[in-house]
């Protein structure tokens, strides 16, 4: 009806002008034809939903109305986009846009306000079990999304497996203290040592490879360590997965609620109380957080991270230079998989409980979903995603289904918009004098 | 011996459908030398097509006959196709000439987007369709053990050979496979001499996206079982197919796809069927470290 009654006035102007139809009639007709596009796709899969009737066959249900909705959506996007940009669509700008430098001023407040907010979180008013376990359950994200961030976002080593190294991690601290009776503080450096050295192994043959290469034999490494933890029942429990991995304790004390001098409570004369342990969770994952992103930011000022940033660059001008890529490439690999062995270890003994449910390829993809949103690269980038994706979400949780469609969306978005991640700014390793920052429209990058 | 017969017949029908998603992946890697990581979401996209045509034929009462199945085909072909021709548009054609691993983000983005679409649009459960093709042809009989070549194998050998034999004289013969082919070696070039490359790219993934469908209405036919999920395992061992033929390369899909379903067949009846993923991940693997050209692909000079 809209389309009608633009065209009359337009069609009258187009007798004294014959060659130049109105902008309005060309992002109508552009944007019917998004909407019939959109009728093509969404009236068959949205449309038409297959249901399984308690007799075990297979029905269809019509939903026609979802379909007029989607397709008024995606009329009413296109014409919003056409009439906004021009025909052209939208760009990926990698410049920064005008508002990197206010951002880049307001994360030199937020990023330490941050700190000082989690920082205290456990002793806020209000703060309850729920938001302990929603603040362990982020910063686990945060520390994986810092760890993944070394291989992925400094290296440029595009790493689909990454959750491989989670699960080994999870998996070392769980045999090791089940089997051997060592305790947490004993199994956390040697899960992230093995963690490091799978990331060494499963490194070493695909030093060779091309980004995009790497990034599905790195995805089917993953899978495989997932499938032999399913099947290999006499140790993992296959399916089962493992069960009563035992609680850390604080120097020591443990955390029961019994009171007695030896545990945590009595031997502070407090109040037994669950919370003490979720409090010290909280901490450790938090401690275990800032430590990774700790080494980050020393490793990005030593040759070894600004190895890895020129190797992200161009990987033949590196090699050109005298730079070994083998170590380079293995160190980030061995360096990642380490956190991600860490934060395995926590997961297993916060959880008490692990099984390869939980290391599935989706986890990877919401890892990489969050270096990604944060900006390839950023500390503190990640660090916002990972809370916006993962509290947000927790927050709604009747969204919960929507959840992936988001990330994926997001991903998307992102990479078609601002490449670079929303900041898409790099501060210099090294600069003389003053500290400057290069948009990433000025940075190059290599076939490597 | 007849037990071996039978796992070659399964091999070879499953190689197939493989073959038939390894030839998207390849076409679109000669093309723009992305990884088109949705690819195995398309799939899943077809045979969710196909099904939902098929409930939408027994619905009119017209579900019986080759003719129906062709018209299953044709359905699941055109909407993936549209499906295909989408993904381009929106995720991958604002990106080119973007950064390396811009593209490949992208379209694990797109693949997370498609399987939850689907996911949402219609349920997580499991679809179970009653086999509308049944019986076969004995082929051998050893004491108790028969060899079945069922009406459905054969229907998926032929409907792929059929299609890969249009699909061969499409690229071969006709303009619109000549520009493909310009396109694949010297993009730049070749829309200098005046072909639309946006246009040949476009049709590149609406080709590889039909063909995708292809392959899941076979796969719909022959197992009968689909979920949101099914995109990504036979994504992966389609594009380890498409690699061990070496990419680029069409016959080589083909060829690889064969190879991986006849070694996931007789991997799985011979040793274990729980590792028969890490079988295919195996092949994967050693193909990119001990022979990364694969078996029919050029060699890839680096230029700087």
């Amino acid at each position: 009806m809209t389309r009608a009654e633009s065209r009359s006035p337009s069609a009258r102007r187009s007798d004294g002008e014959p060659h130049r139809p109105s902008r309005l009639l060309l992002a109508l007709k552009d944007a019917g034809l998004a909407a019939l596009v959109a009728l093509g796709l969404f009236a068959p899969v949205v449309g038409l939903r297959t249901d399984v009737a308690p007799s075990g066959g297979l029905f269809l249900r019509t939903r026609w109305e979802d379909v007029a909705i989607l397709c008024g959506i995606v009329f009413a996007l296109r014409l919003t986009l056409v009439l906004w940009t021009g025909r052209r669509g939208l760009r990926p700008s990698t410049a920064p846009g005008p508002w990197t430098l206010r951002m880049q001023q307001a994360g030199r407040l937020f990023a330490p306000a941050l700190l000082a907010v989690a920082l205290a979180l456990p002793f806020i008013p209000g703060v309850g079990r729920y938001e302990l376990d929603l603040g362990i359950l982020v910063l686990t994200y945060v520390m994986l999304g810092w760890g993944l961030n070394i291989v992925v976002g400094l290296a440029g080593l595009l790493d689909l497996g990454y959750v491989a190294f989670y699960a080994v991690g999870a998996y070392s601290y769980a045999l090791l203290a089940l089997n051997f009776g060592l305790s947490f503080w004993i199994c956390l450096p040697l899960a992230g040592i093995l963690a490091a050295f799978w990331g060494i192994l499963l490194g070493f043959p695909v030093l060779r490879l091309r980004g995009d290469y790497l990034a599905i034999v790195t995805l089917a490494f993953g899978e495989m360590i997932r499938i032999v933890l399913l099947n290999w029942v006499s140790l993992t429990g296959g399916p089962n997965g493992l069960s009563g991995i035992p609680r850390p304790s604080f120097f020591g004390l443990s955390f029961s609620m019994s009171g007695e001098p030896d545990t945590f409570a009595g031997y502070f004369g407090l109040e037994p109380s669950p919370l003490h342990r979720l409090i010290f969770l909280y901490y450790l994952i938090f401690a275990l957080a800032l430590l990774t992103n700790w080494v980050t930011l020393r490793l990005r000022r030593q040759p070894l991270g600004r190895a890895w940033e020129a190797m992200r660059e161009d990987e033949i001008a590196c090699r050109a230079l005298g730079i070994n890529i083998t170590t380079t490439k293995l160190s980030a690999f061995a360096l990642g998989a380490m956190f991600g062995g860490f934060a395995g270890a926590f997961f297993a003994t916060r959880q008490a409980f692990i099984s390869p449910e939980s290391f599935t390829f989706i986890e990877s993809a919401i890892i990489l979903a969050i270096v990604v949103l944060g900006g390839l690269g950023s500390q503190i980038g990640v660090a916002i995603a990972a809370l916006v994706m993962i509290g947000g979400f927790e927050l709604f949780r009747e969204l919960e289904e929507w959840r992936m469609l988001v990330f994926g969306g997001a991903m998307v978005l992102i990479m078609v918009l601002r490449p670079r991640g929303l900041v898409g700014t790099r501060t210099p390793s090294v600069a003389l004098r003053q500290k400057r920052v290069i948009g990433a429209n000025l940075i190059g990058e290599g076939k490597g | 011996m007849a037990y071996a017969l039978q796992q070659l017949i399964n091999g070879i029908s499953l190689g197939m459908i493989y073959g038939l998603i390894a030839v998207g992946y390849t076409m679109v890697y000669g093309i723009i030398g992305m990884i088109n990581f949705a690819h195995g979401d398309v799939f899943m996209i077809g045979a969710f097509v196909a099904l939902i045509a098929v409930l939408l034929l027994q619905l009119g009462g017209a579900m019986d006959g080759p003719a129906a199945i062709l018209l299953v085909l044709l359905a699941s072909m055109a909407v993936t196709a549209l499906y295909g021709w989408t993904l381009e548009r929106l995720a991958y054609r604002p990106l080119r000439g973007s950064f390396r691993l811009a593209p490949l983000i992208s379209a694990i983005g797109m693949s997370i987007v498609l399987q939850n679409y689907v996911q949402i649009s219609q349920g997580a459960r499991v679809k179970p369709l009653e086999p509308l093709v049944r019986g076969g042809v004995e082929v051998m009989r050893d004491g108790p053990f028969v060899v079945q070549f069922s009406y459905i194998q054969m229907l998926i050998i032929g409907v792929t050979l059929a299609v890969l034999a249009v699909f061969t004289l499409l690229v071969t013969r006709t303009p619109l496979g000549r520009a493909m082919r310009a396109c694949e070696q010297d993009l730049k070039m070749a829309a200098l001499l005046g072909i639309d490359t946006n246009r040949t790219i476009s049709l590149t993934f609406v080709i590889g996206a039909s063909l995708a469908a292809v392959a899941g209405t076979m796969y719909l036919l022959r197992y009968g079982v689909i979920d949101f999920y099914i995109g990504f395992l036979a994504g992966v061992k389609a594009f380890t197919a498409a690699v061990l033929g070496g990419i680029g390369s069409l016959p080589g899909a083909v060829l690889g796809g064969l190879l991986i379903g006849l070694i996931e067949t007789f991997w799985s009846a011979y040793f274990s069927v729980q590792y028969k993923d890490v079988a295919a991940f195996s092949i994967l693997a050693l193909t990119l470290i001990f022979l990364p050209t694969g078996l029919l692909g050029r060699q890839e000079v680096e230029k700087v």
